[in-house]
């Protein structure tokens, strides 16, 4: 096969001239962005951008509307796919504030989902003590305790354990495509360290992570191929990795003064 | 013990939201419309009681007839039509009760292949399974499974009916000593009329060795049913007793005025769990039972316990609250509740822990989850009398709506009249969250599943309570009762 092939077969996110609203109100102006497998890309900007409501469109979230542009995914236009559908085909979204759900152990819940995405994928459920080796690996990359799995999700987590959760489920589901919300806040450093670790011993040639964080620090651990720049609902910028360490460095005040110059 | 089948089966009827609701032709032996005197000696008569027992039901009926319908509860939170009294069939028995079956051989095998409908497979948890099963089919009782190891342990578990026969003292002792005749209109017209139900004797020092079932079914048109049960246990026994109950789908109202005694003396333990699932009313609110019953502890004895456990998902209009007097020092009383109410169901729920005793303990855990246009109420006394030292109660109401046209209501009665009682309250009132939702389909699961999820956890304090089989049983029918309720 020709590179122009192989390339084709890498594209796995096309998001063209998105404009969202919430409550009529236009958070996300025209954004274009191509994602390809392989790829890591840091979405950057300042608080109110819209950073974490493209997290959550392309993650299916209701209460968002599409006033105009396309979401392809694999190929697909998925502007009206459900959440559910969307994760079963290997969109994960990492969330920034994981809620608790009282009663519904973890277990059963991880174990739902997957043999949910497993049903989509034509393999049949898991059976317990298949389901539990699983889990210990994934559990163990993550050092998360485990007594949490025996516990309800979330609840009465510290915010270090859900994030640990979280990336020990993207590390479980094995998705196609990572949406990485904020997951460094919150953290100290031992905990980002070890959640770093557990995406970097994910992403491969044959998925793709998408990092949306105000700050640079988690990409000193999660080194991105690109990175764009959001502001007030538009890409203004975008760069290799050391576009974050000049953000860093001279802040989003710079970004919007250089935009404003028009330069 | 062996897992049990669910109850929970497709039976193709047009209403797929109610899987219970098939019929079955047995030939019944009707009592006609209507209540009077003759009626209720006919009901006396066709189960051949002594004299005494059809002089308490006189004495009911004579009760009943003199203080008339006015006399009927009109506080709780629920709202339906004038019941026309003499508009019921207050005796139904499938006919082939006239030969008596003995044994499951001799059992209809109509009614047989009926109760494999519902779920109950007499046959074969009579192999399988530990729990001992008596059927109520409308008034009679059918048969009555695992006698033999029953006997062996000393345990009665027969029809009431049948204990009236054969063990008239431990009746004429017992019943009504809780719940007496005239205690509310509804148990008033019970005593009168009331036509089978459960029976269970545990004797001193005995612990029940399988847990006791009943199953109960409304099945003629225009039937009501009146059952009655009664449960001792003796000074240092334990048992479980369950229940469950269905009804066919019915375009008209039918009543069901159960009362239901327990009796704990010193250091015995009853845990009493019920699964109620009689027929909702269809999604406009036509027909649907009518569910008013009087279910009373007395935690007699010293150190007694008595804990009730309910999962209510069906009937038009509940109205009950099983209740524990607390008479014996350090006896316990619990109720754990959850009340699921969908479509044009109404719910007023509750308990009632009257502590009599010193260092008296009460636990009340009530879940109500209301969903469509239905009412759910949560209706509880704690009353704490003069010489119930150091006693203890613990409440917790926490009340779940699904969408915006339903309700939840806590009503809560505290009466304190000794200072060293220590009571605590909590009580929430919460919706399913669109963040939980949608966290769970991120994952993949889609929306009516997560949302099951999010109601069975919300209800897993409860469940955990309920014997294994009868916790998936219950699980099943949450997540029938839910369908439609999101998307």
């Amino acid at each position: 096969m020709g590179k122009i092939m192989n390339d084709r077969n890498k594209k796995l996110l096309n998001v063209n001239d998105l404009h969202v609203s919430i409550d009529d109100k236009e958070i996300l102006k025209g954004i274009n962005l191509s994602v390809n497998l392989g790829e890591v890309h840091a979405i950057m900007g300042p608080n109110g951008s819209g950073k974490s409501t493209l997290a959550n469109v392309l993650s299916g979230r209701p209460g968002y509307s599409i006033t105009s542009g396309s979401i392809e995914y694999l190929g697909e236009n998925i502007n009206e796919e459900l959440p559910e559908i969307r994760a079963r085909k290997g969109i994960f979204l990492a969330f920034q504030y994981p809620v608790e759900l009282p009663g519904v152990r973890t277990w059963q819940f991880l174990k739902s989902s997957v043999d949910a995405i497993r049903k989509e994928n034509g393999e049949k459920e898991l059976g317990v003590k298949e389901f539990d080796q699983l889990l210990e690996v994934h559990r163990n990359k993550v050092e998360m305790n485990p007594d949490l799995v025996k516990r309800s999700v979330n609840e009465g987590f510290s915010g270090g354990e859900k994030k640990r959760n979280e990336i020990m489920q993207l590390s479980l589901l094995n998705p196609t495509f990572a949406l990485l919300d904020e997951t460094d806040s919150g953290l100290d450093i031992d905990a980002l360290r070890i959640v770093s670790n557990g995406v970097n011993e994910f992403k491969s040639e044959s998925n793709a992570v998408l990092i949306v964080t105000h700050y640079q620090r988690i990409l000193d651990y999660i080194k991105p191929d690109f990175v764009h720049v959001l502001v007030d609902g538009n890409i203004v910028k975008s760069g290799d990795g050391n576009l974050a360490l000049e953000l860093e460095e001279k802040g989003y005040e710079w970004i919007k003064e250089s935009i404003s110059s028009g330069n | 013990m062996q897992k049990q089948k669910v109850i929970s089966r497709e039976t193709g009827v047009e209403d797929q939201q109610y899987k219970w609701g098939f019929e079955f032709d047995i030939e019944s032996d009707l009592a006609p419309k209507g209540l009077n005197k003759d009626i209720v000696k006919f009901i006396s008569n066709k189960k051949n009681e002594p004299q005494w027992m059809l002089d308490w039901r006189l004495k009911a009926f004579e009760l009943w007839e003199k203080e008339g319908v006015s006399s009927s509860p009109n506080w709780a939170n629920v709202d339906f039509p004038e019941i026309n009294f003499q508009d019921i069939v207050y005796y139904a028995a499938p006919k082939s009760q006239d030969d008596a079956p003995k044994s499951l051989d001799e059992v209809d095998p109509e009614l047989i292949e009926a109760f494999d409908k519902l779920g109950i497979p007499l046959e074969e948890q009579k192999k399988l399974s530990g729990v001992a099963v008596d059927a109520v089919l409308d008034s009679v009782s059918v048969a009555t499974t695992y006698q033999d190891m029953l006997k062996e342990a000393g345990v009665i578990f027969c029809p009431i009916s049948e204990a009236v026969q054969k063990y008239p003292e431990l009746v004429k002792k017992y019943l009504g000593s809780v719940v007496p005749y005239s205690d509310n209109f509804y148990a008033t017209l019970n005593s009168a009329v009331f036509s089978d139900g459960s029976f269970v004797y545990v004797p001193p020092g005995v612990r029940c060795p399988i847990e006791l079932m009943t199953y109960f079914r409304i099945n003629e048109v225009d039937s009501g049913q009146f059952e009655r049960t009664l449960i001792i246990a003796d000074e240092g026994s334990y048992v479980s007793y369950l229940e469950g109950c269905t009804a066919p789908m019915r375009k008209t109202h039918q009543l069901h005025a159960a009362v239901v005694e327990l009796v704990a003396l010193k250091d015995a333990e009853i845990k009493y769990s019920t699964l109620q699932n009689w027929y909702p009313g269809d999604k406009e609110g036509n027909g649907g039972v009518y569910n008013f019953v009087t279910k009373r502890g007395a935690a007699r004895g010293e150190n007694s316990k008595i804990s009730w456990t309910q999962v209510e998902t069906g009937s038009a209009i509940t109205w009950k609250y099983p209740s524990v007097i607390l008479q014996g020092d350090n006896s316990t009383g619990e109720f754990y509740s959850v009340a699921l109410v969908n479509n044009f169901q109404q719910a007023d729920t509750g308990t009632k822990m009257i502590h009599v005793g010193k260092n008296t303990k009460s636990t009340i855990i009530a879940k109500g989850i209301s969903a469509g246009k239905a009412q759910n109420t949560y209706r509880g006394q704690v009353s704490i009398l003069p010489n119930a030292h150091n006693a203890k109660n613990f409440t917790q109401c926490d009340s779940l709506l699904i969408g915006d046209e339903c309700g939840a209501h806590t009503v809560p009665y505290i009466e304190v009249r000794n200072p060293s009682a220590e009571m605590g309250h909590e009580a929430t009132t919460s919706k399913v969250n669109d963040d939980q939702l949608f966290y769970l389909q991120q994952r993949g699961i889609d929306l009516e599943e997560a949302n099951y999820m999010i109601i069975n956890g919300f209800c897993r304090g409860i469940f955990k309570e309920l014997p294994f089989e009868f916790a998936m049983e219950a699980s099943q029918l949450l997540r029938v009762s839910l369908e439609g309720t999101v998307g």
